[in-house]
């Protein structure tokens, strides 16, 4: 396992982790297709899973793996959920247009 | 068993009140005006008991029901005390309480509220009796602030006519000022003593030698005297007692000339320990006492409404009795008061029966030549007018002449302006007696057609009350007083009887002239030059003045009423509008600022999630950064 850490240097996890976490927020923040949305969404708890992992081989503590089965299990029931909604809205709207989806306003 | 009794005086009228209430109205005008009496008088029989008791056994009874209020070092017993005082005050009190609610059976027949009036009249007699039978001054308060209650009640008991409703307000509000003055003497000696309790605070205030040079002490007694100066009348707060004659003529008679206001003397006599040890006090109290007799003397001078009248006339007796408080003849004043309470509630009742007679006329340029048609009525009033004026043998002679003859002993000055009082107050009540009774009948034909004597449920108690003022003086003949005996176990001292000597008698002479000058004045005037008081708008001169009491309601109007209209009118236009101003102005911005906030809530998701992002981001950014 050090191997791994060795050849590629544990800051690099960090980088990475926090550039796909930008990326997911960005595109949570720009784009206004709901799959697309959705898809950033993933890709955030996927950094912070990477990130999991990371630290759980760098402190030699198998909890942080752990960790990661729970969030991938709850994202994948997430994402069950999340796109049979995606579903029913766009048979109701017949469009996954974010700015369509005004029905919360105030 | 006396313990029962005494619940039984105290609570008589206040089942009477009860009755009334509830009841009143169902049972008809008859019984309600019975039970009203009966209540009065099993409590009158319950008295007479008590004071048969004490002159037996010489000893006060007190009556501890429970512990009222108790704190650490303050202790207030619920309790009632009967010794000389209290029960020679309930004896007048509920003896002529029950001579006037006989009276008011018919007096007030015809009135729809009929009942009401009962049922106030006896609470106010069951207050009366808790003002006077407390054991301490607290209990003393709670009956001293009921009849004030009471007083407002009855006065404006026609409700339906503003002026009297104002009257009423007048009354409440004056002997406010007083109470509050009477209240802070109550803290004052409560915090000096720790106890309200007469006898505690008689032992503690002769046994403190050290608490004679604090002046809060002089304040006490100062701030007593003004509540008593409210609630009995004097200077400066007299105004309201005239204005009080616009309730029924029983009320005025019972309330404002025989009991009510003389709870003031009652109080300053049940505390002359405190003021015997107070002298500025006392100078204050004897010097207001006189100037109220000879103010309120002049004024009833010219007053043409025979309830005026007489509302002056009792002032000026209230002056002339703490005139003898001032000069610490408690028992003199006590004496004065008995006497006063007899002759002034005959005077208001004859007064009344005569107003019954013309059909509510007061003005006595309308009254004259009434002796024939109500021979009972003026008989009574002129035996009472008799011993009002100070003649020999009279009740009102030996009474007014023990306190002019302290006055003398104790300052000329003030023996002169209360002579001067006493030739005044012999002068209009004849007035009143030749305007009323004597001449020719002023008023209009069909008054004089239905002129009447008043029914015997009305001259029966002016026939006792007459008798009464008659031989009232007995109880208190110079040299040989029982009234004084009586006292003496309640004053603690044996009284030095008068020694009857050659000035005595001249100063008897020189009353008794006085008087006589008043009366001649009065014939030669009224009878003789057959004059009568002018037309409002015709009085001039110094009766205009008289007339319109210097002026002095005008003055108050002036100086205090408007000028507090003012301020309320300052603080509601300015002081009320900048408040509420800001108030408003905070709901406006939160308004405001939420009707902006609102456009936020568009229900654009991308919207929300970027103020979300934002939001975590600061937060984070806080946490970790800052």
């Amino acid at each position: 396992m050090d191997n791994i850490l060795q050849e590629i240097g544990m800051e690099n996890y960090i980088y990475l982790s926090v550039i796909l976490f930008c990326i997911g927020v960005f595109g949570v923040l720009y784009r206004r297709n709901a799959i697309i949305m959705f898809m950033s969404i993933e890709i955030m708890l996927n950094a912070v899973n990477l990130l999991f992992v990371a630290f759980s081989t760098y402190h030699q503590d198998a909890q942080g793996q752990v960790f990661v089965f729970f969030s991938m299990a709850v994202a994948a029931a997430e994402v069950a959920v999340g796109l049979a909604i995606l579903v029913s809205i766009f048979r109701n709207l017949n469009s996954i247009d974010i700015d369509n989806l005004k029905n919360l306003k105030g | 068993m006396e313990k029962k009794l005494a619940l039984v005086l105290l609570l008589a009228p206040f089942c009477g009140f009860l009755f009334n209430v509830f009841l009143g109205k169902k049972a008809g005008k008859s019984i309600s005006g019975i039970i009203g009496t009966l209540s009065v008088l099993i409590s009158f029989f319950a008295t007479t008991y008590f004071f048969a008791l004490l002159q037996s056994t010489g000893q006060p009874v007190q009556v501890d029901l429970f512990q009222w209020i108790s704190l650490e070092k303050f202790n207030i017993d619920f309790s009632f005390l009967l010794d000389q005082l209290s029960i020679l005050w309930l004896l007048f009190v509920t003896g002529i309480g029950t001579l006037i609610h006989m009276y008011s059976i018919s007096y007030m027949h015809d009135d729809e509220n009929m009942h009401k009036f009962f049922a106030y009249l006896n609470l106010f007699v069951f207050f009366m009796i808790t003002l006077v039978m407390g054991s301490n001054l607290l209990i003393m308060f709670i009956g001293w602030e009921g009849v004030g209650l009471c007083s407002y009640l009855l006065i404006g008991f026609w409700y339906k006519n503003q002026e009297y409703n104002d009257a009423a307000k007048k009354a409440f509000i004056m002997n406010r000022i007083g109470d509050l003055g009477l209240l802070i003497g109550l803290f004052i000696l409560g915090y000096l003593f720790h106890t309200l309790d007469y006898a505690t605070l008689k032992t503690s205030i002769l046994s403190n030698s050290a608490v004679l040079s604090n002046p809060l002490l002089s304040i006490a007694a100062l701030c007593l005297f003004i509540g008593a100066c409210g609630k009995s009348a004097q200077i400066p707060l007299y105004t309201w007692l005239p204005d009080a004659m616009a309730g029924p003529t029983p009320v005025s008679a019972l309330i404002h000339a025989a009991t009510m206001v003389t709870a003031g003397i009652f109080m300053v006599t049940r505390m002359h320990f405190l003021f015997d040890l107070t002298p500025y006090v006392q100078d204050i109290i004897a010097i207001v006492g006189t100037i109220t007799a000879v103010v309120a003397a002049s004024i009833g001078l010219v007053q043409t409404d025979i309830k005026k009248v007489l509302a002056y006339s009792t002032v000026s007796q209230l002056g002339l009795m703490f005139l003898a408080l001032g000069l610490g003849a408690y028992e003199v004043a006590v004496f004065h008061v008995i006497t006063h309470a007899f002759f002034k509630a005959c005077l208001f009742l004859g007064s009344g029966s005569v107003i019954h007679a013309l059909h509510g006329e007061q003005d006595m340029r309308r009254m004259g030549g009434l002796r024939k048609a109500m021979p009972v009525t003026f008989w009574t009033m002129m035996i009472s007018t008799l011993a009002i004026a100070g003649i020999f043998p009279f009740a009102g002679f030996w009474s007014k002449d023990e306190i002019l003859m302290t006055a003398f002993h104790g300052n000329i000055v003030l023996w002169v302006i209360g002579s001067i009082a006493s030739i005044m107050t012999a002068f209009y009540m004849f007035r009143l007696m030749y305007l009323t009774f004597f001449q020719e009948f002023r008023g209009t034909e069909e008054q004089k057609h239905h002129l009447h004597e008043s029914p015997s449920l009305i001259t029966i108690p002016l026939i006792i009350l007459a008798f009464l003022a008659a031989i009232g003086g007995l109880i208190s003949l110079p040299g040989n007083s029982w009234l004084n005996h009586y006292l003496e176990p309640f004053f603690n001292k044996a009284h030095e009887a008068h020694h009857l000597g050659a000035t005595e008698y001249t100063l008897m002479a020189i009353a008794t002239a006085g008087a006589l000058l008043g009366i001649g004045i009065a014939y030669s005037k009224y009878i003789k030059q057959n004059q009568l008081p002018a037309e409002d708008s015709e009085i001039k001169g110094i009766a205009k003045v008289l007339y319109n009491k210097y002026y002095v309601d005008e003055a108050y109007e002036a100086l205090f009423v408007n000028p507090l209209y003012k301020v309320s009118h300052f603080f509601r236009k300015y002081v009320e509008e900048a408040v509420s101003g800001f108030v408003f102005g905070l709901g406006k911005l939160t308004n405001e600022i939420g009707n902006q906030g609102k456009s936020v809530q568009n229900g654009s998701i991308g919207l929300y999630l970027f103020a979300f992002v934002i939001g975590v981001s600061s937060i984070l950014i806080y946490l970790f950064l800052v």
